[in-house]
Order: structure tokens, then sequence, then C-alpha cells
């Protein structure tokens, strides 16, 4: 059986990377290649879920392999089978493979098919080792891979202004999920004192037993759990990012968030259910969002007056509903909900457009004027009210702005002490400062040196609050990037036990990628004119430099591409647990330091395009 | 229009509106010219005025022309006719080689663009998205669960009832929510507050409504047609206006609080009025060589076709069949006539000169089966027993409930996995889908005739009476030239089309039934035909139908190629048994008609079984995953007013609206004068927004329709926050050369001049060169160009006529346009 669990990691893996090569030209090839591998899957999940039932439903865990392992510390990479990925399994394949085919047709002819393809295998990719994985680590894999694939179909129309904003809008949110993820793995390194597996989380007793001792940091662990579940399946108060997701073509929307991706957050919570089974607390919190999102998606859904946006409420509701379930250890119930809902949802999005013929004949043939609603026999005063706040979203997209992006926005411009000529010399000097300090840390006093992985932590914040918000010099915001990540690895140098080697691991894909960015960039402006004030739209003209800038981009931000990503883990492992300052401003300066990276890419190469002697379409459409 | 020191309100509204998008709600979807406002100057000029004042591009790109150059498809022999005869070389460089920078910055938004350049404030992304969704949901027909709480009451105030809730507003500041209340509010106050001298108000309001035109245009419309929309609503673009300016106060009041310079205080550059005379580069005049040779390098391919081809051998005539104008019914009126040499086949207005509201059974609503333009006094009634629907729950609103979306999620949402894979697998007619044929019950009765006098329903007479049906008649048949030798079945071929999962399903459909299929129209007018009293009449008037002969009405799915004949009970054997000869005929031209159409569809294999082929191309009108069921009116450039015997045997492509006339019959140009007062506004509307949305399909057409997302059920828009999109979708014209319509007309120079003088509406159109005019005349059977209000003699470049015998051998090799050749096997 294990042989199946390796295929159905395996097969994607190959898929993906087998349409990366194929010409651009040749729709046939990509299409066929995507949904034959796709069916494939899924005709050998069918069969091995016999199997599987036959041998009466064995949880497997298959520990695969060590990526870093030292005495204390040991990343690696492990797979999980059981009811819930089954379901899962199924229901991607499933739904992945009717898209395929699907777009098959419907993406003829359209600019980017090959695109839309790499894409939607990418993103299967990143589905099939979320839900095949045994660890926190190897999900948060799949997490990142799904995050970017979302991001990279969204603005899949990449020559217009609003697929890329929304594009960056999902990202930012996305990225909280992430960095929430981040901390789960720091704490429960320190809640367990190793990398621990999902297959170990069944054990109960071990479980009640750790929790026992650390009932805060557990707590803590499941919070973050649930703001990247929440994150990811568009719970309160993230909510308002699915709607706006949905600018890619329609069958992109409808696997993404209509039925897989918009999952994803309920998996997360089943799948870390025996970790906070006994935390009475947390299930209560859980009911009790899941409650409150399902009320308010419903308002705000029932005042849609477009399709997708419609559509993209209800299923939020419904998920609200599944997260109730899912508190309530209803798991096989939240399963064919969560099954139901996918399905049903999909549909509805892929024949959205025939709402206009099927409605008018409706209405042509049994008009009704205007359908009373259970609102309007509320209080006037009261029903107003309510119908502002629904149509406003109460509020929830602009609340992320007003709380988290417009201060951070604020510091950043109001930091205009150091004019930015020196900046460099500032960071520079906090490097090298960091440094020779390090260089002497045994000299320094204890008492100041207990604080100095907080300063410099504050001091790296700083930076790449700078560096994402700078307006002008797209080489000077890309450094300071790669110089926030020196400083914070300069910041958990002070604590006492440092490895040298953690550092080469964080730092090396960064700063290769940051000197290959910088080459890129260099050429780019020999051609161009690019500035950070505005969208530039250069993938039009420059496609390969785009690519190549992304991944760049990607290696900057400890994108699982390069050893960053594991350095990354590494890093957090550093941070005692009651350095919680310490650990706040490093996950704020990651979260950031993501937003500065993609935000470049998105201002410099897509957007509309800069130069208007072809079609260019109207910023507002 | 040069910068008034006033401001008057009604004038700039008016001015507007005139500029903004003309475009329906989706389900009145008619194609018209994109750039009508402009129609009052010649094509050229107006076209580099829309470039510079809007930035809509409007040519094909140098680059484009130069490729098309490269392949052949442009005439260097053409090319010299419109380039000055000094410096030739000098100019072919130009064309051939210079660079050119192609690039524009429209005055439009010049202005308003100042408060990014100078307050450092992006308005548009601030207030749009509100703005969109406020008025979008006021405006909804039917796809919220829970509407705009006020609604009868018009656009602002309805504003204003919902913020009296003294809790929630839609405006973050007080100042706007206390402006929007206080009565005395104009929209001149607003403005100076928010601009300052009065001078630019105009400018500003352009700036403003063309940031987000979509909305603004269906906004517009709805003010001046609200009969539109089947939910009503009251809105005027003053409201908007309004409404927007208040928003945008309150977006500065938020960022700046309320003390803040209004935007011409902190001008830092002199602007142009918007509309003050545009200059006519250089680069313009490329431009305009290009086009012009791109198009006469077809046209005189056309032209020579017309002249050179052999005379038809005259045969007996078995059948008679007439179609719609319509550039879909060319190739299968050539399939007819080549699989039975004796039917003899005709084009007209698909309303078939019956202009009349239908009512179908069971709806309380009428709708307008006529050409837009023409307001009739006629009502027709379906009357059936019974009529189904088939309904689909997955469009329910329920389906969207908390509680009842619970329970259906864990239900029939494991019935929609199947329909889901159903649907991949075997597309099938489903509810979802539109189809032709449920525009009206094959076997129900219809109130043509009038019965109960004078009595009307809303103003409209019941039917026609004898007089009003024989009048109708007899213009149909004069017009057509068919007054003699009257074939025993007269097939009167309406058309419609079916597709799936298509906003733009009524575009799809009969332009001259106002975007309705033509079926009840070609039942209509059989009816009258076939009625005693009215062939009496018609007798006297000289047109003897002998009472043999039959008019029996045919639908034409266009996208899905199949006819349905209604009414075949009141065959006479004879009839029965010529129909069903005739019907073998016309199945064997179905089946090669959508073998010629899917040469254009890389994914149906044409070199498959016939019957195959045209099974694939049904299949396109019932899958959810088609975005081109058919292609429309796709390559449209041609619109040929004589007899058919001027093109029977020419292969043209699909491209002509055929509109059959005979020129003996009308000496006078009485009918000529119907002809062409349709065809101007009809075709050439069709032709143009063809050309804007394949020249500019991101600002004039609506880009490709995979992200749409249906706002309202009267427009679509990408995504949840865009504005609404106008024109064609890339989908239907990718395959389109944007080339203006030729029309050719058979009749003398002098005749045709003294008709076009008549209107002057249809005169603008021919002599700005909106519409191109070539006279054939019958007697020299020489071409004659219409230019600046005279025939000039046109000289032909072509004098070749390419032959070829075997059309489905071609079909199989070539999926680009072919060019004119004669059908050899005749």
């Amino acid at each position: 059986m294990e042989g199946f669990i390796h295929l159905f990691i395996i097969l994607p893996f190959v898929c993906f990377f087998a349409s990366l090569l194929i010409p651009k030209k040749n729709e046939k090839a990509l299409s066929v290649l995507a949904y034959t591998s796709v069916g494939l899957q899924f005709f050998s999940a069918m069969v091995f879920s016999i199997i599987w039932i036959i041998n009466k439903m064995p949880v497997i865990n298959l520990k695969e392999f060590s990526i870093y392992k030292t005495s204390n510390y040991d990343f690696f990479i492990d797979f999980y089978f059981d009811k819930i990925t089954l379901v899962y399994l199924i229901l991607g394949s499933m739904i992945t493979f009717v898209i395929t085919v699907y777009s098959r047709y419907y993406l003829h002819r359209e600019d980017g098919y090959k695109r839309f393809f790499n894409t939607i295998l990418f993103f299967y990719l990143g589905f099939n080792i979320i839900i095949f994985s045994g660890n926190v680590e190897t999900l948060f894999i799949g997490w990142e891979i799904l995050g970017l694939s979302s991001f990279l179909l969204i603005a899949f129309y990449r020559d217009r202004y609003l697929p890329v904003k929304n594009a960056v809008k999902v990202f930012s949110i996305y990225r909280i999920g992430d960095v929430g993820l981040i901390l789960v793995m720091w704490l429960s390194h320190h809640l367990w004192h190793e990398n621990i597996s999902f297959f170990k989380l069944n054990n109960a007793e071990l479980v009640h037993s750790h929790l026992m001792e650390n009932s805060l940091v557990g707590l803590a662990i499941s919070l973050m759990i649930f703001i990247s579940a929440a994150a990811k399946s568009a719970q309160l108060p993230f909510s308002s990012w699915l709607p706006r997701a949905m600018e890619g073509p329609t069958p992109s929307s409808a696997i993404f968030y209509g039925s897989l991706s918009v999952h994803i957050g309920a998996f997360l919570m089943l799948r870390t259910f025996p970790f906070w089974e006994f935390q009475t607390g947390f299930r209560i919190f859980l009911g009790f969002a899941g409650f409150a999102t399902a009320v308010v998606a419903t308002f705000i859904g029932r005042v849609q007056s477009s399709i997708k946006s419609q559509i993209a409420y209800s299923s939020i509701a419904q998920i609200g509903l599944i997260f109730i379930e899912i508190a309530a250890g209803l798991q096989n119930v939240a399963l064919v909900h969560i099954a139901g809902n996918a399905f049903l949802r999909t549909y509805q999005l892929l024949v959205s457009p025939s709402i206009v013929s099927y409605k008018i004949r409706e209405q042509f043939y049994n008009f009704v004027p205007r359908v009373k609603t259970i609102e309007d026999s509320w209080p006037k005063r009261f029903e107003y009210a309510l119908y502002i706040l629904s149509l406003k979203e109460w509020n929830l997209d602009s609340m992320l702005y007003s709380y988290l992006w417009n201060p951070l926005k604020r510091i950043g411009t109001k930091w205009k002490v150091l004019n930015f000529k020196y900046i460099f010399v500032f960071a520079g000097s906090v490097v090298f400062i960091g440094l020779i300090m390090l260089n002497f840390s045994n000299n320094i006093p204890e008492r100041y040196k207990s604080n100095l992985p907080v300063l410099f932590a504050i001091v790296g914040f700083l930076i790449v609050i700078k560096a994402f918000t700078e307006r002008d010099s797209v080489r000077k915001s890309w450094t300071l990037i790669m110089l926030n990540h020196i400083t914070i690895a300069v910041a958990i140098s002070f604590n006492e036990q440092f490895d040298w080697m953690h550092h080469v691991w964080y730092l090396s894909g960064i700063v290769i990628a940051w000197f290959i960015g910088l080459l890129v960039l260099n050429n780019l402006r020999k051609q161009e004119w690019v500035s950070l004030d505005q969208f530039y739209g250069h993938s039009y003209e420059h496609p390969k430099i785009a690519i190549l800038f992304l991944l760049c981009a990607l290696g900057l931000s400890g994108f699982p591409i390069t050893p960053s990503f594991v350095g990354e883990d590494l890093i957090f492992s550093h941070i005692h647990y009651n350095q919680i300052g310490l650990a706040f401003f490093t996950a704020l300066s990651l979260i950031i330091n993501g937003l500065a990276t993609i935000r470049i890419y998105a201002r410099v190469f897509l957007g509309p395009h800069i130069k208007t002697y072809h079609e260019v379409a109207k910023r507002s459409s | 229009m040069n910068t008034k020191e006033t401001f008057h309100l009604a004038e700039v509204v008016h001015h507007l509106k005139h500029y903004l998008p003309a475009q329906a709600p989706l389900k009145d979807f008619i194609h018209h010219n994109t750039l009508h406002a402009f129609q009052g100057e010649k094509f050229h000029d107006a076209l580099n005025e829309a470039n510079k004042i809007f930035g809509y591009k409007t040519y094909l790109q140098i680059e484009e022309y130069r490729r098309l150059f490269n392949e052949g498809k442009i005439n260097k022999e053409i090319i010299k006719r419109f380039i000055p005869t000094e410096n030739q070389a000098d100019w072919m460089d130009k064309l051939l080689n210079q660079k050119w920078d192609e690039s524009i910055v429209p005055r439009c938004g010049l202005l308003r663009n100042q408060w990014k350049e100078n307050f450092h404030i992006d308005l548009d992304s601030m207030t749009h998205p509100l703005l969109f969704r406020i008025v979008s949901s006021y405006l909804d027909q039917g796809i919220s669960i829970w509407n705009f709480p006020v609604h009868h009451v018009g656009f602002l105030e309805a504003i204003r009832i919902l913020e009296s809730n003294g809790k929630v507003s839609f405006f973050k500041t007080k100042r706007a929510k206390a402006l929007l209340e206080n009565e005395e509010t104009t929209i001149e106050s607003l403005l100076s507050l928010l601009v300052g001298e009065e001078k630019w108000f105009e400018y500003y309001l352009f700036d403003q409504q063309f940031a987000h035109p979509g909305y603004s245009g269906i906004v517009a419309v709805l003010e001046d047609n609200p009969n539109l929309l089947i939910d009503n609503r009251s809105i005027s673009l003053t409201e908007f206006m309004i409404f927007e300016l208040l928003l945008e106060i309150d977006t500065l009041d938020n960022y700046f609080g309320e003390v803040w310079a209004p935007i011409s205080v902190k001008m830092t550059k002199e602007l142009a009025p918007l509309f003050s005379k545009v200059e006519v580069d250089e680069l313009n005049e490329v431009r305009r060589i290009w086009q012009e040779a791109y198009e006469w390098t077809y046209y005189d391919e056309v032209i020579n076709g017309i002249l050179h081809k052999h005379q038809n051998v005259s045969t007996k005539t078995e059948l008679q069949a007439v179609f719609c104008i319509d550039d879909r019914e060319c190739s299968i009126r050539r399939h007819i006539e080549e699989e039975l040499p004796g039917a003899k086949t005709y084009g007209t207005a698909g309303f078939f000169n019956v202009e009349f509201y239908f009512q179908p059974a069971d709806s309380e609503f009428k709708t307008k089966v006529c050409p837009a333009p023409l307001t009739p006094k006629f009502l027709v009634k379906e009357i059936v027993k019974d009529k189904k629907q088939s309904t689909d729950f997955h469009f329910h609103k329920r389906a969207h409930g908390l509680i009842f979306g619970w329970l259906i999620t864990h239900t029939i949402g494991f019935w929609s996995a199947l329909k889901l894979v159903g649907s991949i697998l075997r597309p099938i007619q489903n509810a979802a889908a539109v189809s032709s044929s449920r525009h009206m019950h094959p076997d129900s009765e219809l109130t043509f005739e009038n019965t109960n006098g004078e009595k009307t329903e809303d103003g409209l007479q019941i039917g026609f009476s004898v007089t009003e049906m024989a009048d109708r008649l007899e213009g149909l048949l004069k017009s057509i030239g068919l007054i003699t030798d009257f074939a025993p079945i007269i097939y009167i071929v309406g058309h419609g089309s079916s597709s799936s999962n298509n906003t733009h399903y009524a575009g799809y459909d009969c332009g001259a039934c106002s975007g309705r299929p033509g079926s009840v129209n070609a039942r209509v007018i059989s009816k009258i035909g076939n009625h005693p009293k009215v062939r009496a009449i018609l007798a006297e008037r000289g047109i003897e139908i002998p009472s043999s002969t039959q008019f029996l009405p045919v639908l034409h799915d266009t996208s899905r190629d199949e006819f349905t004949f209604y009414d075949t009970e009141i065959l006479s054997e004879t009839n029965k048994i010529a129909h069903e000869i005739n019907n073998a005929a016309f199945n064997r031209a179905l089946n090669l008609n959508a073998m010629e159409r899917s040469r254009r569809f890389i994914l149906v294999d044409s070199h498959k079984n016939i019957k195959k082929v045209h099974n694939a191309v049904k299949l396109r009108s019932v899958s959810l995953f088609e975005p081109r069921p058919e292609l429309n009116h796709s390559n449209n450039t041609l619109c040929i007013v004589g007899r058919r015997d001027i093109t029977r045997n020419l292969f043209l492509d699909r491209r002509a609206f055929l509109n059959s006339f005979d020129y003996q019959v009308d000496p006078e140009g009485k009918y000529l004068l119907g002809i062409l007062n349709a065809i101007a506004p009809v075709c050439g509307g069709i032709n143009l927004e063809y050309y804007f949305s394949r020249v500019d399909n991101q600002k004039l057409g609506a880009g490709t329709k995979l992200p749409h997302n249906v706002m309202g059920l009267i427009g679509v828009a990408n995504g949840i926050d865009g504005d609404l999109r106008t024109g064609l979708p890339s989908q239907m014209i990718e395959v389109h050369d944007p080339i203006r319509l030729l029309a050719i007309v058979e009749h003398f120079p002098e005749v045709v001049l003294k008709t076009l003088q008549i209107n002057p509406a249809t005169y603008e159109w021919f002599n700005n060169e909106w519409v191109r005019l070539v006279v054939i005349d019958p007697a020299t059977k020489s071409p004659f160009l219409f230019k600046d209000g005279a025939f000039i003699a046109y000289q032909l470049v072509n004098n070749q006529l390419p032959e070829v015998d075997d059309l489905i051998s071609v079909f199989k090799k070539e999926h680009e346009n072919l060019p004119v050749y004669e059908l050899q096997n005749h």
C-alpha cells in the first residue's frame, strides 16, 4: 500500500515538471498530460480505497527522509494516510480531473494556456502534499505551494489592474496564515522537543501529558492553527478575500475558491483534531468562530448582486458550519459536508454564466415584481442598517487595511528620519555592528546580551518596513529585504547556542536569490524604466525575465525551492518560547518580507503595461 | 466644443450620454456602432479623435498591417492608390520600415489624474468598488436574495432613506452624509467643492464617468429606456454622478480631514479643452493608408468576382426559400442551391416585414420582434395548452441560504458531482442552456389575424387586418423582387442560435428581430401568405400567387445547423412529397454548412465523416465548456443588394449580408430606400461593433469572457470589483478581420444617389464612409464608388477570378479567410 502513497505524490510531481517542458503552442499535449495524469490519479485512488477498506482502513504513516538533522532537530518529510486523506484525495482528483477536461476546451486559444495548466498542476501537487503530509513541516511545503499557485491564478490576467491588486491582497492574507504555521512549528518544537508527526498526535495520552505541562503553549498552538485555517478557508475575519479571488478564468475559480483550496483550512482543523481534542475552551471558541462566520457570511451573501460573490459567501457560510461540526467532533458529518459543498459550488461556478438566460426566462414567465424577504418584516431602521453593513461586507475588507497594512505603511513612511541615501549605510552598519558584537559576544554582559536579539529583531523589522513602503528604487527595496534576513540571523545569533551551519542553511538561498535578482533587475533597467510607484507590467515584453525574477523573489522570501526554507524553521527553533518579543518581530518580519518581495514582482512585472502602443484595459475593468 | 466658462447641467449630461457606451442590459443586447458618437464626422477623422481624446485604439497596430502585407493580404498596387503621387518611395518606407510610436496619453482623464499627481491620492481605487456595488445592487434584476430594500423612489432618494437608519452609513465621514441629506445640495455645489473653477466642471465629469464607462453607460441607457428592465428601477445619470461626487468628497475628507483644496487650485499645467481640435499627424496618415489599402485589397477582389463570374444557367424553379440577410445564412443558401439546382434563395431583413410585439403563452411580458428602431403597434400572442419549463436547483436562491444550504450540500451536493461529470463527458440539452426553439412552442396558435377590430391591449392592436397583412406581404415580395414564377413551396427561414453558458446569448439571435429568434415572424408571414383573402388582394395589385403555392415557416439554428419546420400539416399532398425531397436536400446542405463552419473550429476534426463533423458542431451548442458555440458575424464585410444572379455560384466565405433586390421591379428606388435605411444601421452596426471590438478589445470590447462575472443580470464584469464590460468578448472577434462594410448595390447610380439623399441619417453613414458603397450599373456592368457625395467610376486592380471545383477539400485544409472563388461545377 505504501507504493500507492508514493505514486500519489510522485505522479503530480512528475506531471507538473513535464508540463513545464511542453511548448506553449502545443495545447493538446498540455491538456492531455494534465487530464490523463489526474485521471490516472483518480482511478488509482478508487482502486486504492477499495484495497484500503478491505484491509480494514489502517492508518498509514511513512517517515520518508530527513532534510536536515542534528542531535535535537530533525526536519523530515513524512506522509500519512487515513480516512480524511482518502476523502480529500478522491474529491481533489475528481474535481481536478473534471476541471482539466473542462479547461481543455474552455481555454482554447487563450493567451497563457500553458501558464494555466502549469499552475493548476502546481496547485494539484501542493494539494496532494498537504493531504498526504504526516507532519506540519511537510504540510507547510504544500501550504506554500498552494499560496503561490493561488497568487498566480488570481493574477492570471496579469495585464489588468484588479487581478493583480487582488492577487497581492489574497497573498497578504495567505502570508498571515503561513506565519501562523511557522509559529505552530516553533511552539510545537518547544512543546514536544522534536518535530512531531501527526501520527504521534493520535496517542491521546502523550498529547494529554504534554498539554498538562504547558497548557498555555498548547492553547497558543491551537490558536495559531486556527488562524492559518481561517485564513485559507476564508473564515472571519479574513472572509473578504474569497470573492476577490474570483479574477481568473471561471474553471480556476471553481477549483480553487469553490472547492479545493478553500476547504484546506477545514482539512488542517480535521488533521490537528487529536491535538486540541481535549482543549475544551478552544473547541468552544472554534464552534463560535464557525457560527459567527456562518451568520455574517450569510447576510453578506444575501445582498450580493454578482453571481460569483454570492456563491463565494454561501460557500464561506457552509464552511463556517463545517468548522462547527469539526469543533463538535463530528468528523464524518464534516467530511460529507465538505464533499457536498465542494461539488455543489464547483458546479454552480461553472454554470454561473447561464444564470442570465435562466433567470431572465424564469422572470419572463413567472415574474413576481419584488420578493419579500424576511428582513422586510423587521424594523426599518434595523433592516436598513443591516443592509448597508452587509453591502459593505461588514467592513471586513477595509478592516485589514485600517488595522494592519495602513499602520505598517505609516510606520514606514513616517520613518523619514533616515533619508534614503543613508539607509544603506544604516542597515549595513547594523549588520556590521551585529557581526562585530557577535564576535565578542562572550565579552558582552549578560544583562545587555539578553536584550540584543529583540533589539536587532526590531531593527530588522524597521528595515523590512522600509523595503515594503519604498515607492521608488526597486533595487534598494530588494536589497533591504535581504538585509532584513541578515539582521534576523544576527539577532538569533545572540541566543546562546547557535550554529553557523544553521545560518548557512538560512542565508544561502536568500543571498544567492538576492544576487541573481539584482542582476536580473540591472538587466531590465538597461532596457526599461522601473520603479515601485505603480504597476509597470513589464512581463508583456519580457516574460522570460519575469519568470526568472519570480524564482529569485521566491528564493528571497524563503519559498521551498532553496535551503532557506528549512533555515526559516531552524532559525525559529533557536527562539526560546519565552522570547515572545523576538518571535513576534521575527514573525512580523517574515510576513512583511514575503509581501515586500511579491510586491516588487507585481509592481515591476504585472499590471497594465506602462506602454500603450497595444490594447491596454481600463484600470477599472 | 470649447471649454465654456459656465456649466449647464442638462447640456453636459446630454453630451456625456452621447459619448458613453449605449449598450442595453444583456437580455436586449443589440449590435450597434461602438463609436456612434463620432458618426457625424468622416471615418478616419473620427478614429483619430477617438484615439486622442479617449485613448481608444482605433486601428490595427502598424506591425499587424505589415504582417498582413507580407502575407499578401494587402496589395502593393492598391497601397499606391492611397499614397501621394510625389515621393512615393518615401511613403512606402514610412509604411513598411519606419518605427512609429503608437502609444497614447488620452486627454480624457488628465484633469482628474491630478488627484494622484498633486495630492497623491488614488481616488478611483477608493471609491469605485463601493460605488459599483451599490449601483449594481440597486439595479439588480434577480441575483441577490435580499434585494435593495428601497426601490421605488429613485436612486438618490433610496440611498437617503437607507442612510436614515442612524447607525450604519455608506460614508466614512460626516460632511458627505450631511451633503446627501441637505436638499439644497446640487451637482454644481459639489463640483465647486471638488473642482473649484466652473470652467473645469465638464472636463471633470467626463474624466470621472469615463473612468468607468460601463456603469455610467448602463445608467444613461436605463435613464432613457427604463422599460428595458423587467423589475423597474428609476435612476438618472445626474443622480449617479452626484453620488459618486459625494463618495469622492467622503474619501478626501477621510484622508485629509475637511480641509483640502479643489483640484483646479493645484493645477500645474494648463490642459487643452477636451474636445478642442485634434491634429492629424503623420502616424494617422500612415494608419489611414494601411487601413484603406487593406480594405480595398479585399473589396477589389469581390467586385471583380461579381463582374467576371459566368452567367448562371437558368433552371426550372423547384422551390423558393427566403432567408434573413444575416451573413451566417450566406453559406447555407449556397449549399442548398448546390444540392438543388432548382432552388431559388432570397435574402431580406429577418423580421420578414412583419413588425409586432410577441407575447409568449403564460407570460405577462411582450417582446419586440422587429428591428430596434421600429415601434410596432401590433401584438401577436402565443396560445398553447401546456408549456413546461425545465428547472435547475443550482440556480435556486435557496441553495445560498444557510440552513437550506446545509441540507442540500449534504444531499443534492452529490447530485452536482454527477451533473459535473456528466456535463463534461456527455453534454446534453439542459435547463441552463439557451435553445432557439424555446422561443415559441411549435404547436402553438398565433393571434396573427385581427378579429376583435379596434379593441387594443396596452395600446396594441391584436393581429393584423387583412389589408395590413396584404401590405406587408406585398412589401416583402416586391422588395426582394419575387413577383412572378412562384414555386410550389416558399420556405420562410427565420434564424436563431442555441448556446450554453453564454451571457451574450441575445447577440446570437436575429438582429432584425431585436435579438430574438426569427421563428415567430416566419410563421406569421407564412400564415399571411397562405391567407386566401390576402392573396386575393395581392392579385388585384398584380401579384398572382397560384393556389398550389404554399408558404412554409422554418427556423434555422445557426449554431447547430438544424432546420425546424412549423405548420407542416397545412401542406397539400403534392407539396408534402415535394417537401420530403427538399428536406433531404436541406439536410445534406446543413451537413455541408456545418462542415464549412468547422474549418474555423480548430478542435473539430474536419477530416472525419461529414455526419460526425456535424454532430461535433452541434455538441458545441450544449457544452458548458464551449465559449464559441459559433463564430457569429466574424469576418462580416459585405452587404450585397441585388438579384441573386449576381452572386450565385460565387464563394463569399460567409462574409456577406445578402439582400435580394431587383432593380427592374423597383426602378424608382422606392423599396431600395427601405433596404438602405435598414442595412446601414443594422449591418453597419454589426460590422463596426466587430471592427472596434477587434482593434481594441480591452477598451471597446469586453475582453476575454472566461473570467466574466454576471452583475445583477444586466451586465458582465471581471471579478467582483470591476466595471461593466461593453462590446464583444474576445472569443467573438478573434478571427475577425477589421474591415468596414462594403455595400454593393445593383442599380443605376443616379437612382441610388437620389434614394440616398432622401434620408439624412442614412446618407451620413455612407457619406462619412462608416459604410462604403459601390454601385454596379446593371446596364453597363461597371462599378461606381460613392465618394464625397458623388459616384465615380472605379478601376479594378484584379482581373483574375480563381475557380474551385471541390470546396470540401478546401474546407479541410484552410482555417483562415479564403479568397473569392467561382464555383466551377455549374
